[in-house]
């Protein structure tokens, strides 16, 4: 059978707000560049980000800076950062935002003209670049906008507009093919037709952003099946901090088909709170220990901070979003839940009807459309979902480079610059900047090949075999069944408060899961045939869930999106130490062993004062910091 | 709270198709979207239809329900009764792949015609300042979805695949509109709108903004005042007199 072929100097996997902008940075170093994507050109994930790009540009509050965003950061993750990457992240976020100005880009504005910034959890000052609760559509429109304007340059010299830039839309990479230890290309199929295709490629830059399909309650769509985790797993690169998963506290939880979806941060930032159904804003009762002295204790000082910063302290409904979501869990548990088992976030008496629907416009429609709610009226319900994965590609912190030559990792795929927790408005900011650092890298990394890589053949020949498989079996599972009960085995038993037992327990279902799936068959033909593009995507959703149960197994202790029933407290000696994990180059087994996490330079530790850091580090690593602060 | 509804859906791939039987389980509060999801789940493996966010923000499931475009994942089970049969098909407009997915690249070649932004070169990242009223009327139009139903309905190229050539449709002069209207851009779109992507063909009907899930006003917003602006333009009679004089060498 004929296998359409390119050829292309990078190739970007996910059109997303990190592979556009890597791919748009792979351009402009002049390489011919291919973004290949599982749907429509500017439909990806991203445009669901709701609240806002952070980055310290200092317009609404003088005093902001990179190294306040630098401490934000690294407390939202509990200090098991990367701490290169939060540096790099901190600095580089507002040229990031200032550039989609000029491609375009509306934000909401400052009275003085400049890009408004709003609050958002864990963020000291006002910080977040905004447009309404649609920040991420207004990112990937811009994106998508910049590829096209890259193309129209391209016509007009070359003749054709993909010359330099093209996208392969609804297009799924299945596997990473290799020459010797370094990546030489990529082997997928075209969802419209069923047809094969191969890129010979010396750069892969995978965005493909996270794994929120293998849990029921998510806000994740179909897309987020693991794919890039998965596909750099099997061609030999690390995951870390896999155990580490975002959940988000409000997402809807009713009616049951849009539980999961949703519910911006923003209603906190602009003002909503949290309440049981007793009212009591119960958050005042979950600050913990190490924020104890950032939140407000009283409601009166929680609602003067929202007018003066200066001399109030921010209410805890800002707390970072692992402490919203156990509280949130915690709450319902002991009975205090609301009648659709979440509990209320309540804007409607906050703000006037009008300032909300100009504010949050989406939750409105949102609400009003999929659950019969005027947020202006009435309070909403929420309650936590699978949102973000902290974990990925462990890649080189300044070019994205994964430990397999060639290979590339940007925005949610890779991992280490979130640590054990992200905070709100870091994963825009984060694409834009490691999406242009790794496209970047891939540029300067096919410049010094002597020569170029070769596609081995049978790799070609066994991908080709294990796409067709579920075609060729029939009266096989349903791949549709295999997938609920992952989802489910994963939601009830390494959700957001884990066990032992039952992480052991979820390691044995999946066991048996991926045997059932390699036995899957779909029905039908190869032209757009959704059951059969499921059938591949289980073998990544799979792999990946292993991962994040191995790792949680292992961590014994609670720390940020990790949260251990039997190990509840956070442990300096686990802050030292990540989880990476490996695979075998066909999936069957995967293996974790613990790294060191190198120690923070000394600049950047003497940005914190002895006392926060005396709550994270060990003995030993605060004698290294006294040493710092002496010389 | 659960019952049995009657769906037919159009099944097909290749230029031929029809519409097929389903009786299949509706649950408390669900959207059309869910229920062609269980149709896969249960009766229909190979079923074929886009979708993401499942929220309203993507823009992928643009389907025709009950001959109205609508995107699957807002329309909610509980506008229809329950003894009614509800029909889904593709969107007319485009070319269909399989069953509900429609070949939409039409949409892509348009976007590529329209010339990008283009802010005066003086103008340094971080240096812009915009006043928030000024940047409302581009950002109306910037909540678009792009779900192609605006063009899917518009009655220009709905029937009538020989103007799609000359037809840049509502969601490409929406965005002339808004590159025209956004305070940095310097490119003249009057003429181009009119001469190369047809504004003229827009006889304000509405339809478009009828369908438009965002509730953005097209027509009143969008369409209309470019259709003045370049009234303004061609037949103001300084313009004209200008032209006659700077251009007459040319």
């Amino acid at each position: 059978m004929e296998i359409e072929r390119h050829e292309y100097d990078v190739v970007v996997i996910g059109a997303g707000g990190a592979g556009l902008r890597a791919a748009i940075e792979a351009r402009q170093q002049g390489k011919r560049t291919a973004i290949v994507c599982k749907s429509l050109f500017g439909k990806a994930h991203t445009v669901m980000a709701e609240g806002g790009a952070a980055a310290a540009m200092g317009n609404v509050n003088p005093d902001d800076n990179w190294m306040v965003h630098f401490r934000d950061t690294m407390r939202g993750g509990k200090f098991l950062n990367n701490w290169r990457m939060a540096e790099l992240h901190a600095k580089e976020a507002p040229d990031r935002v200032w550039e989609l100005e000029a491609w375009g880009a509306l934000f909401d504005r400052t009275k003085d003209g400049k890009i408004s910034q709003r609050n958002f959890g864990g963020h000291e000052y006002p910080r977040l670049a905004h447009v309404g609760d649609r920040t991420g559509l207004e990112l990937i429109r811009t994106l998508q906008q910049r590829v096209v304007a890259l193309q129209q340059e391209d016509e007009k010299l070359h003749g054709d507009p993909e010359a330099y830039i093209k996208v392969f839309a609804e297009c799924t990479v299945t596997r990473l093919l290799k020459d010797g230890d370094a990546i030489a290309g990529a082997f997928g199929y075209w969802r419209e037709t069923g047809k094969f295709i191969l890129f010979d490629a010396p750069a892969v830059v995978l965005a493909t952003g996270g794994i929120g399909k293998s849990y029921v309650v998510t806000s994740n769509s179909w897309e987020y099946t693991g794919d890039g985790h998965a596909l750099a797993l099997l061609a030999g690169a690390k995951l870390i901090n896999m155990e580490f998963i975002q959940f988000h506290p409000t997402g809807m939880v009713w009616p049951p088909s849009v539980r999961g979806i949703l519910v911006t941060e923003s209603v906190r930032g602009d003002g909503g709170v949290l309440r049981n159904s007793e009212g009591r804003r119960f958050m005042f009762d979950y600050v913990p220990d190490v924020f104890k002295d950032k939140y407000a204790t009283t409601e009166e000082e929680g609602d003067r901070w929202y007018t003066d910063q200066a001399n109030n302290r921010r209410p805890p409904e800002l707390l970072p979003r692992d402490e919203v979501a156990r509280a949130i869990n915690s709450e319902v548990k002991a009975g205090r839940g609301s009648p659709q088992g979440g509990v209320f976030l309540d804007v409607s008496s906050r703000l006037p009807a009008a300032e909300i629907i100009k504010r949050l416009p989406s939750m409105h429609h949102q609400f009003k459309e999929l659950a019969d709610v005027d947020i202006t009226k009435e309070p909403m319900q929420v309650g936590p979902t699978c949102h973000y994965i902290m974990g990925g590609v462990e890649v080189d912190a300044d070019t994205g480079a994964a430990s397999v030559p060639g290979l590339f990792a940007a925005g949610e795929v890779s991992g280490g610059m979130h640590g054990s927790n992200r905070l709100g408005g870091n994963s825009l900011s984060d694409l834009l900047v490691f999406g242009r650092r790794a496209g970047e890298g891939a540029a300067s990394y096919v410049n010094g090949l002597a020569k170029r890589p070769v596609v081995a053949e049978t790799a070609v020949e066994d991908a080709r075999a294990e796409a067709l498989a579920p075609l060729e079996r029939s009266g096989g599972e349903n791949p549709y069944e295999v997938h609920h009960e992952l989802q489910r085995t994963m939601n009830e038993l390494v959700g957001i408060i884990r066990k032992a037992e039952e992480v052991s327990e979820a390691l044995e279902a999946v066991e048996k899961l991926k045997e059932r799936a390699t036995h899957t068959a779909s029905p039908g033909g190869r032209i757009y045939n959704p059951g059969w593009h499921l059938a591949l995507d289980l073998r990544n959703m799979l792999l990946v869930s292993e991962c994040v149960a191995r790792a949680a197994l292992l961590r014994e202790e609670s720390r940020g999106g990790h949260t251990r029933d039997d190990y509840p407290k956070m442990s300096p000696e686990w802050r030292r130490r990540l989880l990476v994990c490996s695979a075998t180059p066909d999936g069957a087994a995967v293996s974790v062993e613990e790294r060191i996490q190198p120690s923070m330079r000394g600049d950047l530790l003497a940005l914190f004062d002895r006392t926060e850091l005396s709550k994270y580090l060990t003995e030993d690593e605060l004698a290294e910091y006294d040493a710092v602060k002496e010389s | 709270m659960g019952y049995k509804a009657k769906f037919r859906v159009w099944r097909g791939e290749g230029g031929e198709g029809r519409l097929e039987d389903f009786t299949v389980e509706v649950n408390e509060g669900e959207v059309v979207l869910d229920v062609i999801h269980r149709l896969q789940a249960t009766q229909a493996p190979d079923l074929a239809v886009r979708w993401n966010c499942k929220a309203g923000k993507c823009g992928s499931c643009s389907m025709e329900i009950n001959g109205k475009p609508r995107l699957g994942c807002m329309t909610r089970m509980s506008t229809f009764e329950e003894s009614e049969t509800i029909t889904v098909t593709p969107m007319r407009t485009f070319p269909v792949i399989k069953d509900l997915v429609t070949d939409v690249s039409f949409n892509y070649q348009k976007a590529r015609e329209i010339p990008s932004f283009t802010p005066p070169k003086d103008v340094k990242p971080g240096e812009y300042r915009m006043q928030q009223v000024d940047v409302e009327r581009s950002q109306e139009f910037r909540k678009c979805i792009e779900c192609f139903m605006c063009n899917n309905v518009c009655h220009v190229i709905r029937d009538h695949d020989e103007n799609k050539q000359a037809f840049a449709g509502p969601r490409f002069l929406m965005r002339i509109a808004e590159l025209d209207m956004h305070p940095y851009d310097v490119a003249d779109r009057k003429e181009s709108a009119q001469d190369e992507h047809g504004l003229g063909y827009c006889n304000i009907t509405k339809c478009c903004t009828e369908v438009c899930p965002e509730h953005i006003k097209i027509t009143d917003n969008a369409l209309i005042p470019m259709k003045e602006r370049v009234v303004d333009r061609k037949y103001d009679p300084l313009v004209w007199l200008g032209n006659k004089i700077f251009k007459r060498s040319s």
